[in-house]
């Protein structure tokens, strides 16, 4: 999500999943609809029957996904950077690129500072990099100002400072040869897909990717991203229909969730979470809103504090006012510069630091990389709260493998919590699409709804801090909290994230009462008269109703955007950054597949809602990619933590050089976590793990298995953990398909059972062979009861992590394999 | 209500297997307790609590994979042999739909029909009692389609009447379809581009030549009053 | 009767079968599929599926508070009445025998899951949170800025969750003052 917000503006899937029937070209890489996302393939086989699109899979392992592929390419784990960064160098070589798009729509024009240094003057490290730190001080990744304040441009793209040279120059070295040598693709398959998706540089051809975990979790997961965002936009491929950077998100709700913030880092609507220099509102809003000089950029964000203000008024209500700072300093404040992430989280867990943890739906002794970390940080609580549907490995990991119940102090509850169908609610899907989904049944024996249980404790901790006074009560004794007595309404919060007047007011010419929902976020305010538990997702529960029960099947463009059906944020776009998709005039680029359109006689757009009511660029409008302050989408990522290029570096387990900067092996500025016994890792080859792991999911389960190794139609399919692994290397192991084996990895061990397939097969690397084996994190000593499924891969899975996310290598790790 | 069929189209088929479970969950069948053999196909085989499963085949052709995702299942043949063998009229053919469906009340467990069957489907439930695919009549004769195909994610089943099924894959200019003519004219049919082979598929399927005359004699035993043993059964047709 | 046959009286009889076949069985169809549909009746509640992000559309048959059957929703226009294995499993999500029925409490250093009231349990946790705070509550950093947080407790969870328990848990969440709160969407 962070190269996505980095390239377009906003962390999330760029199109929808009914959009992929309108694509030229599918590309599948860091990703595998047909085993994670299955029913997207209907849409995607539509485009090949009835388009003639074609469909390629890039990946590690041929997949189910590569069984409906025109073309299946086997690349190395963690070398997805060389396949695409030659892709970069193969469109702009034979300018095949959207001449018109990136002049007008990208940075490629915009000129840099000229002591920005790129990887090939400073052979693998941008300009800046503290060798002792492993940081970047990103002084010099910056664009060149006029007079205005704007950046400087060369419509020519001849300059040799300006984004498309430095980029041209970044991936001079990514030839066909040396792409072939790291991924150990073969050349003449590389050509053939570079032809393939570079066909899409034309404004009436378009081509879509998708990806999910298989691109994020990399020490470069999200440069992977970054890459493919550049090359969308080199093609023009970016807010037209068929096209994005999509990402297939994979959990029901994992979209909702991070919209509405469960993360250190953001509030609700991706807020930036208040850093203990923000003194004040204030200084907040300052420090926090981006600028912009150019008249043609819209520099969405410059709404901030009307949306920052709204939420302190959803938070603490009739308390939060002007004089008040309307409550800023109730917010928690983070240190600047320190990260509390997921790793941080455990880090921090098992030095002791961490008293009381909650473990709300989710099973952190199995989903967490080097889950034994994870597993012993939980014996160093004094108290642990799960809430589930099921006991898990998380619950009971004090009687888990290796644990002595005797000797563990934590104090453990497990409450039973409502299904999805015995609760009304809605999910935001990874199209961003709100679906309200009704209650059935109730849950069974006493288990109750989530909703309910955070009401309860809320209620009871709240009635401690009144009785009993404790440290800083107010935020939790005023908080703003009506969601009915008894059972808690999920409309009422619904209407609350929608946001609501607390008072008469006129905004934009039109009287409001209070109490009254605000129509969208254009009506919120910053002093006051506006509440909004998530500005995005305003515009969801309107005075007209619920928009997210909505379920009218009109479809009046043709390209599958359903208006009417449900909601999707923002402001029920279909298709993020259309504005892209038109030329200057506002005709679309391909006339066929229109997803705007301007009427010059009615001085409207027509097709999706636009971002931005504005009219065409020409005409006097604005810049397509309203959430950049620069308008325009970026090729140079100067945001990143690990250079504004993406870069090919090898996996922190890799056994193999970096041929293109042999000084520097991996990412620089990986995060690597070693403070404790448990964090190890192999950096370089080491002769006890010769093999290649990778993680993934199949089609029967889910995540860490919870839900569907309790499902017994789910595990009668999938019942066992499995590796994966070629017919070359089960020989030189001396194993045969159904065996048992043990993998084992610096970390730990586990058994499985060898598949031995013709749908992995050794790559030759280097003069090396390398072997690759695949093992799917589904699986937990808790379900099945009888232990036969095994334990989680992740018990095996290593302490690197992408600089940006914090998201851990697991797509590649060293391991070895024996017979059991 | 004219003759209905699945059109099987392995080519489209992702192997995803909701039509194992799509059918379990409208026929209440319980899951089965396996393991992995090796392979993610599961269960092994068709029981008499698994109507369709999905065979996983790997194939290297000229240094390409192919998996392929081939739908193992009660063929609904328009010449059931099951129907022919069975002394007590629980295997009957539906004269409406075509569907080889079966009333397990009056099932004796005898199992001639799986010696009959061309394509070794017929399994028996805990009780003896013959429990397969019987294409959810009771949904069609509803007016909807059986659960397997009305969740098929890609299209890789589709289920209506037979006659227009086959004209739309031959419109869409499959090479083979395999069981358009065989046995009658199966009511499973596959669209394949290649081989049946190729897919595993029984090359010219054919009932036992002893089907008639078999049924016929265990209708005089069962008249009779006489138990039938299934190991007789076996070395009369051999 | 047992009647022990050989092979050989077994081929005597098949020979005469075929002039015997007026002593031939009632074959009149038997309307097995005549029995009543599960769903006819039965409450109709849409719903979206819990497993992956394409937000297919399952409808939920009940009958006296049970569900009795659930498939794809036809009208749906993502999905089309189409479901993956785990979206078709749905039915097993709502009977399903290894369910959490009751709040377990496991003490300190004890052995055993312990079968405890709600209202025993939110208290405990409601206690413990409170104490915890109260105890670790950081009102100023190292710096001496205000920081007005409890780095004490931690939080995961959850893409699991609706949209508006999501909202009104992180919102718990921060003001208690916990920082870190975090979820799937990070790994």
């Amino acid at each position: 999500m962070a190269a996505l917000a980095e390239s377009f503006g906003r962390g999330a899937m760029t199109n929808h999943w009914v959009d992929m029937k309108n694509s030229d070209v599918i590309l599948v890489m860091g990703g595998n609809p047909a085993e994670n996302h299955p029913v997207s393939m209907q849409w995607i086989l539509k485009a090949k029957k009835e388009r003639g699109a074609k469909l390629i899979v890039v990946d590690p392992k041929y997949t189910r996904t590569a069984s409906q592929a025109d073309l299946f390419i086997q690349i190395r784990p963690g070398t997805d950077i060389a396949f695409l960064g030659g892709l970069v160098k193969y469109i702009i070589d034979n300018e095949l690129y959207f001449k018109d798009y990136i002049v007008n729509y990208t940075d490629a024009a915009f000129l840099v500072d000229p002591n920005f240094k790129d990887t090939e003057d400073l052979g693998g490290v941008f300009s800046g990099y503290d060798p002792k730190k492993k940081k970047y001080n990103k002084s010099t990744w910056k664009y060149q100002l006029d007079e205005n304040g704007i950046p400087k441009k060369d419509p020519t793209l001849k300059d040799p400072n300006c984004v498309f040279q430095l980029l041209k120059k970044h991936f001079s070295r990514y030839t066909i040869d040396v792409v072939s040598e790291i991924t150990g693709a073969p050349k003449e398959k590389i050509l053939e897909a570079y032809k393939i998706y570079a066909s899409t540089g034309k404004p009436n051809r378009v081509a879509t990717e998708c990806y999910a975990m298989g691109w994020t979790q990399h020490t470069v997961g999200t440069q992977n991203i970054r890459c493919m965002a550049i090359i969308q936009l080199l093609l023009g491929n970016i807010g037209m229909a068929g096209g994005g950077v999509n990402a297939l998100r994979g959990e029901s709700n994992v979209q909702g969730s991070t919209d509405m913030c469960l993360l250190f880092h953001i509030l609700p609507g991706y807020l930036p979470m208040v850093r203990a220099s923000h003194v004040d509102l204030k200084t907040y809003i300052k420090k926090t809103t981006p600028k912009s000089n150019d008249p043609k950029s819209l520099n969405w964000w410059k709404h901030r504090s009307k949306y920052i203000v709204s939420l302190l008024k959803a938070f603490w209500g009739d308390y939060a006012t002007p004089e008040n700072d309307f409550c800023f300093n109730y917010l928690p404040k983070l240190d600047d510069g320190k990260a509390y992430s997921w790793y941080d989280l455990f880090d921090a867990m098992y030095k002791g630091k961490i008293k009381g943890f909650f473990a709300w739906g989710q099973n952190p002794a199995c989903s967490s990389a080097n889950a034994n970390k994870a597993r012993q940080a939980l014996s160093k609580l004094d108290w642990l709260v799960c809430v589930n549907l099921w006991d898990s490995e998380t619950a009971s990991f004090w009687k888990g493998p290796g644990m002595d119940p005797k000797k563990v102090k934590t104090e453990v509850f497990l409450l039973p919590a409502a299904a999805s169908v015995e609760k009304e609610g809605s999910i935001t899907n990874s199209g961003r699409w709100l679906q309200w989904r009704y209650k059935a049944v109730e849950p069974p024996g006493e288990a109750r709804r989530d909703a309910e249980i955070v009401d309860e404790l809320y209620k009871r901790i709240k009635a401690l801090y009144e009785k009993e006074g404790g440290a800083f009560p107010d935020p939790i004794v005023k908080l703003n909290w009506n969601y009915g007595d008894g059972e808690v309404d999920t409309k009422l919060i619904a209407k609350e994230v929608n946001g609501y007047f607390t008072k008469d007011t006129t905004v934009k010419g039109k009287r409001f009462r209070k109490g009254q929902q605000v129509p969208n976020f254009v009506y919120l305010k910053d002093d006051g008269s506006t509440a909004c538990g998530n500005w995005l997702y305003s515009g969801s529960y309107t005075e007209e109703g619920n928009m997210m029960a909505r379920r009218e099947k009109i479809d009046p463009t043709g390209l599958g955007m359903y208006p009417k059906w449900a909601w999707c944020w923002p402001v029920n776009r279909r298709v993020l950054y259309n504005r892209a998709s038109v030329d200057l005039m506002g005709n679309p680029w391909d006339p066929e597949r229109p997803v705007i359109k301007w009427n010059p006689s009615t001085k409207k757009w027509v097709g999706d809602v636009p971002d931005g009511p504005q009219p065409p660029l020409a005409l006097g409008g604005v810049l397509p990619f309203i959430m950049k302050p620069t308008g325009v989408g970026t090729i140079f990522g100067k945001g990143r933590a690990d250079g504004p290029f993406p870069t090919h570096y090898e996996p922190a387990e890799s056994p193999f050089k970096n041929i293109l900067y042999p000084k520097v092996r991996i990412n620089p500025v990986a995060r690597i976590f070693k403070d404790t016994p448990v964090d190890k890792l192999v950096l370089g080859g080491d002769p006890r793990f010769p093999y290649i792991a990778t993680t993934y999911r199949v089609t029967e389960h889910w995540q860490t298995g919870l839900m569907t190794r309790n499902m017994p139609w789910l595990l009668e399919l999938e019942p066992q953990v499995f590796v994966e692994m070629s017919k070359e290397l089960a020989k030189e192991i001396g194993v045969k398909s159904g065996d048992k084996v043990i993998v084992t990895s610096p970390r730990g061990k586990i058994w499985a059972i060898a598949v031995v397939t013709e749908r992995i097969k050794p790559l030759r690397i280097e003069g090396h062979t390398c072997h690759i084996v695949g093992i799917p994190w589904h699986y937990g000593w808790r379900w099945p009861e009888d232990g036969s499924g095994g334990d989680s891969v992740n018990l095996l899975t290593p302490p690197a992590h992408d600089p940006n996310t914090s998201i851990q290598e697991t797509k590649c790790f060293a391991v070895n394999i024996k017979r059991a | 209500m004219g003759r209905k069929a699945l059109l099987i189209t392995p080519e489209l088929c992702i192997g995803c297997r909701a039509c194992q479970v799509a059918c379990k969950s409208w026929n209440n069948l319980p899951a089965e307790k396996t393991k992995n053999n090796g392979t993610h196909e599961n269960p092994p085989d068709l029981s008499g609590y698994t109507y369709v499963k999905i065979r996983f085949i790997e194939k290297e052709v000229k240094g390409e994979v192919k998996w392929l995702f081939v739908r193992q299942s009660c063929m609904h043949c328009g010449e059931p042999a099951c129907v022919q063998v069975c002394p007590v009229g629980a295997m009957q053919k539906d004269p409406e739909t075509g569907i080889v469906f079966y009333d397990k009340s009056i099932c004796i467990g005898c199992q001639a029909c799986r010696s009959a069957c061309p394509f070794d489907v017929p399994r028996y439930d805990k009780e003896g009692k013959i429990s397969k695919c019987y294409m959810c009549i009771d949904r069609v004769k509803a007016g909807l389609e059986p659960a397997c195909a009305k969740t098929c994610p890609t299209g890789a089943i589709k289920f209506g009447e037979r006659d227009e099924l086959i004209a739309q894959a031959k419109a869409e200019g499959f090479k083979v379809l395999y069981g358009e003519k065989e046995l009658g004219g199966l009511g499973v049919i596959f669209a394949l581009n290649r081989e049946p082979a190729y897919y595993n598929l029984v090359e010219n399927p054919k009932a036992p030549e002893k089907v008639v005359a078999l049924g016929e004699m265990l209708k005089i035993l069962v008249a009779k009053g006489i138990p039938i043993n299934n190991s007789i059964i076996k070395e009369f047709l051999s | 009767m047992d009647v022990k046959f050989t092979r050989r009286d077994f081929l005597k009889l098949s020979i005469g079968s075929l002039v015997l076949s007026s002593l031939g069985i009632n074959l009149e169809p038997v309307k097995a599929y005549a029995k009543e549909l599960k769903i006819k009746n039965a409450k109709e509640t849409t719903t979206i599926c819990p497993y992956c992000s394409v937000g297919c559309g399952i409808i939920v048959y009940s009958k006296g508070g049970k569900v009795v059957n659930t498939e794809g929703d036809p009208d749906h226009v993502i999905s089309r009445g189409k479901l993956c294995p785990k979206g078709a499993s749905l039915y097993q999500l709502a009977n399903n025998p290894t369910r959490l029925l009751k709040p377990l409490y496991r003490a300190p250093y004890s052995d055993k899951w312990k079968e405890v009231s709600w209202d025993w349990a939110l208290d405990r946790i409601a206690k413990l949170v409170k104490k915890t705070r109260d105890k670790y509550f950081i009102y100023k950093n190292e710096k001496g800025q205000v920081v007005n947080r409890v780095e004490a407790i931690a939080h995961v969870g959850s893409a699991a969750l609706d949209n508006e328990e999501c909202y009104i848990l992180q919102k718990f969440l921060r003001a208690l003052g916990i920082v870190y709160i975090e979820h799937q969407a990070r790994i």
